[in-house]
């Protein structure tokens, strides 16, 4: 399925590092593959990192943390996203995350972390299929309640 | 003030070969040129790509002809003499070997002091802590933005009862101390001389160390700043005019190149922005009034050392000659001690896998060797597992390991600069001096480094340098052993350093016990005054030492700056 308009991404640093290599690599590279990218700069609460993924209406929440605190805020954010009715936007998260947080972080929502050593690539792929898996399932929805609407019309 | 650059490649003063010696030597090469390109279409080179890590060109080959105009005296010299290109002390590490100094901190101070202990246990001559992010940051334990932070990347500290625990049972006039701290250097400093203090120390006599203190490379590379760019100046050139009173002994800075790399710039980079960086230092303190001689011996430096071996050689035995060249032709210093620069060097971070994690012992040796053969005055060496948490204490072990047996096993400490005067090391020295030399120009035109800094010159040199890095490895014209190239496609987990998030709870109540303690009316009385004189022309740094014998917190001393000075924010463009 072959998509008209970009989507639109939020890379964003929770955290009070200020490591903002990796998230500005991937933001560009997402830029070059064809995303529209918004990037949050540093020490970005999780409060602020919800509120301008709603109100930026992205489809996906990239979040960068090399400090350590990412088992406290990361699930944070997808809690104030839930809150906010916006659990349809995708959350994923890179950096400098032990192997016994990941599991913890992926029950508490976060949808895939991607670790040091990740191809861009992958990120692009990855959210490729996510977000294209999803347009179709929002467009069986939309077909399924546009065929529920035909046929209440009748 | 002068900003005129010396004349780079000025005619030689002496010449190295004669000119017969050359003629044949051309001759030579001309067959070697003849014999290589015949080989090479039968059998084809293995790869296109032969650059280094920062994609800089390496000749094939590297003759006397290349370096026939370098003048062996004029250029390269011999050890303790200008342009330092092979060293700062004429004794070199026979008189003393480098400072070994691993920078540890974690949890609270006194998790932190119990790991000073064991390193100083294990033969470590020097001692450098890593402060966790809310007190590089500016802010107390309980501060929102401290949530999920404290003790993480570093040591918790909130008040002067936490430095203390930090040292304790550890004599301040027998070991000298570097701290990683720059926006909140001065309340560290002060910190630090208070707890000598109560140790009974003389601090004019005997404290030394060293602040990292460089706030030009937190703009440009690793994003700790808190006030605007000029504001975070004064507070630098206060503790210049104030340390060099009152703690003689004591480096008020350490310019910092190895956060410009960490962030992705090359190794010319890396060099040319950190010396451009001392210079401005230099400019601001010439400004504020004082004779350069009297600060430019207490500056010091700091450098990533990465895996290309000459490449790291040659930036540092450029950044001496470079040093030495402005220091006395570009701001006239007359002191040799101004001239020479000295540094710090630490393995590369970022060069570090989280696969297949034991290879870090390999690509450190690499690093820790290239600093040594580069003449470092003390090197920290990463522990294998730091791409992963902070290191457990038998990983920072082998680490300070890997310097002991540079030191003692490998022989390469035995003779000054051993590199000098090969073809290939003097050609790529040379190069780092002339392209470092350009981008001095470069930054000279946008009126310096705090303009170029508010231009985003830097920034977006290093992105760009990063981005192409990273494209280089994705192409596989960079292979990374573990990651593109020899993967295993399963491997165990190591054990790592785990910090607990209970950790919180328990420095913020510690601190909340300091503050009900302290004398209240103090605390406010030393804020206050600390706010007047910041608006005013005081120095700062005398206040900042009142407010933390009170025990005012770090969060309080940096909110009192914050309402005089404003904060910084960069413009998020990537």
């Amino acid at each position: 399925m072959s998509r008209t308009t970009a989507h639109r991404i939020l890379i964003a640093k929770p955290g009070l590092d200020g490591h903002d290599r990796g998230a500005k690599v991937i933001a560009r590279a997402l830029r070059d593959a064809g995303f529209e990218v918004i990037y949050s700069g540093l020490r970005q609460t999780p409060e602020q990192i919800a509120a301008a993924a709603v109100q930026e209406d992205v489809r996906a929440v990239g979040l960068s943390i090399l400090s350590g605190a990412h088992n406290v805020l990361l699930p944070e954010i997808v809690t104030l996203l839930r809150d906010a009715d916006a659990d349809d936007i995708l959350v994923f998260a890179g950096g400098i995350i032990p192997e016994k947080d990941i599991e913890r972080l992926k029950g508490a929502g976060i949808d895939e972390i991607f670790l040091p050593g990740t191809v861009t690539a992958d990120v692009i792929a990855y959210l490729n299929k996510s977000l294209s898996s999803e347009d179709s399932m929002e467009t069986s929805k939309q077909l399924s309640t546009a065929g529920r609407t035909s046929v209440e019309e009748r | 003030m002068t900003v005129k650059n010396p004349p780079v490649g000025a005619p030689a003063k002496a010449t190295t070969y004669k000119s017969t010696a050359l003629e044949t030597m051309a001759e030579a090469r001309i067959r070697w040129e003849r014999a290589q390109a015949d080989l090479a279409e039968k059998r084809p080179f293995w790869k296109q790509d032969f650059t280094t890590v920062s994609s800089m060109e390496v000749p094939h080959l590297v003759t006397a002809e290349q370096v026939a105009d370098i003048d062996p005296v004029a250029e390269i010299g011999v050890p303790g003499e200008f342009p330092y290109t092979r060293g700062i002390h004429p004794t070199g590490y026979r008189g003393r070997l480098w400072t070994m100094r691993q920078f540890a901190g974690f949890g609270s101070a006194a998790d932190t002091n119990a790991r000073f202990k064991y390193l100083l246990d294990h033969g470590q001559t020097g001692l450098s802590v890593a402060f966790h992010l809310p007190t590089l940051y500016g802010y107390d334990s309980d501060h929102e933005l401290a949530r999920g932070e404290v003790g993480k990347c570093g040591v918790a500290v909130d008040t002067l009862a936490d430095m203390e625990t930090l040292f304790d049972g550890i004599p301040l006039d027998e070991v000298s101390t570097s701290m990683t701290i720059n926006s909140t250097a001065p309340i560290l400093f002060a910190m630090y001389l208070a707890v000598a203090e109560k140790q009974g120390v003389n601090i004019a006599r005997d404290v030394s160390g060293t602040l990292q203190n460089d706030i030009l490379k937190e703009y440009i590379a690793q994003k700790e700043y808190i006030y605007p760019p000029r504001e975070s100046m004064r507070l630098i050139t206060d503790q210049f005019a104030f340390a060099g009173e009152q703690v003689p002994r004591w480096n008020t800075i350490s310019i910092s190149g190895y956060h410009i790399r960490e962030a992705g710039s090359t190794a010319l980079q890396e060099l040319a922005f950190t010396l451009r960086d001392g210079m401005e230092y230099v400019e601001y303190g010439i400004r504020a009034g004082l004779d350069v001689d009297d600060f430019a011996p207490r500056l010091s430096f700091f450098f990533n050392s990465h895996n290309d071996f000459f490449e790291e050689v040659a930036k540092y035995r450029a950044a001496r000659r470079i040093w030495a060249t402005v220091m006395r032709d570009r701001y006239g210093a007359r002191n040799p001690r101004s001239w020479t620069l000295r540094f710090h060097t630490q393995t590369a971070g970022c060069s570090l896998t989280a696969q297949q994690p034991y290879n870090n012992v390999v690509r450190t040796t690499i690093q820790a060797l290239a600093a040594v053969m580069g003449g470092t005055q003390s090197l920290h060496t990463n522990a294998l597992d730091e791409t992963l948490a902070l290191p457990t204490e038998e990983n920072a072990r082998i680490a300070l390991r890997t310097q002991q047996i540079i030191a003692h096993e490998s022989g390469v400490t035995n003779t000054i600069d051993p590199l000098g005067g090969s073809y290939f090391v003097e050609e790529l020295t040379r190069r780092m001096v002339d392209g470092a030399f350009d981008y001095i120009r470069r930054i000279d035109e946008f009126g310096g480094m705090v303009e170029a800094v508010e231009a985003g010159f830097p920034q977006r040199e290093i992105m760009d340098a990063a981005f192409q890095y990273q494209r280089a490895f994705e192409d596989k014209e960079k292979l990374i052993v573990g990651v593109n190239a020899h993967v295993l496609e399963e491997e165990e987990p190591i054990e790592t350093l785990y910090i607990s998030d209970d950790l919180a709870d328990q420095q913020i109540g510690s601190m909340e016990v300091v503050k009900r303690a302290r004398d209240a009316g103090a605390a406010e009385r030393t804020l206050d005054a600390l706010r007047t004189g910041a608006a005013g022309e005081a120095n700062t740094m005398p206040l900042i030492l009142d407010c933390v014998k009170a025990y005012c917190t770090v969060g309080e001393v940096s909110d009192a700056l914050r309402e005089v000075f404003g904060t910084y924010e960069e413009p998020a463009v990537f």
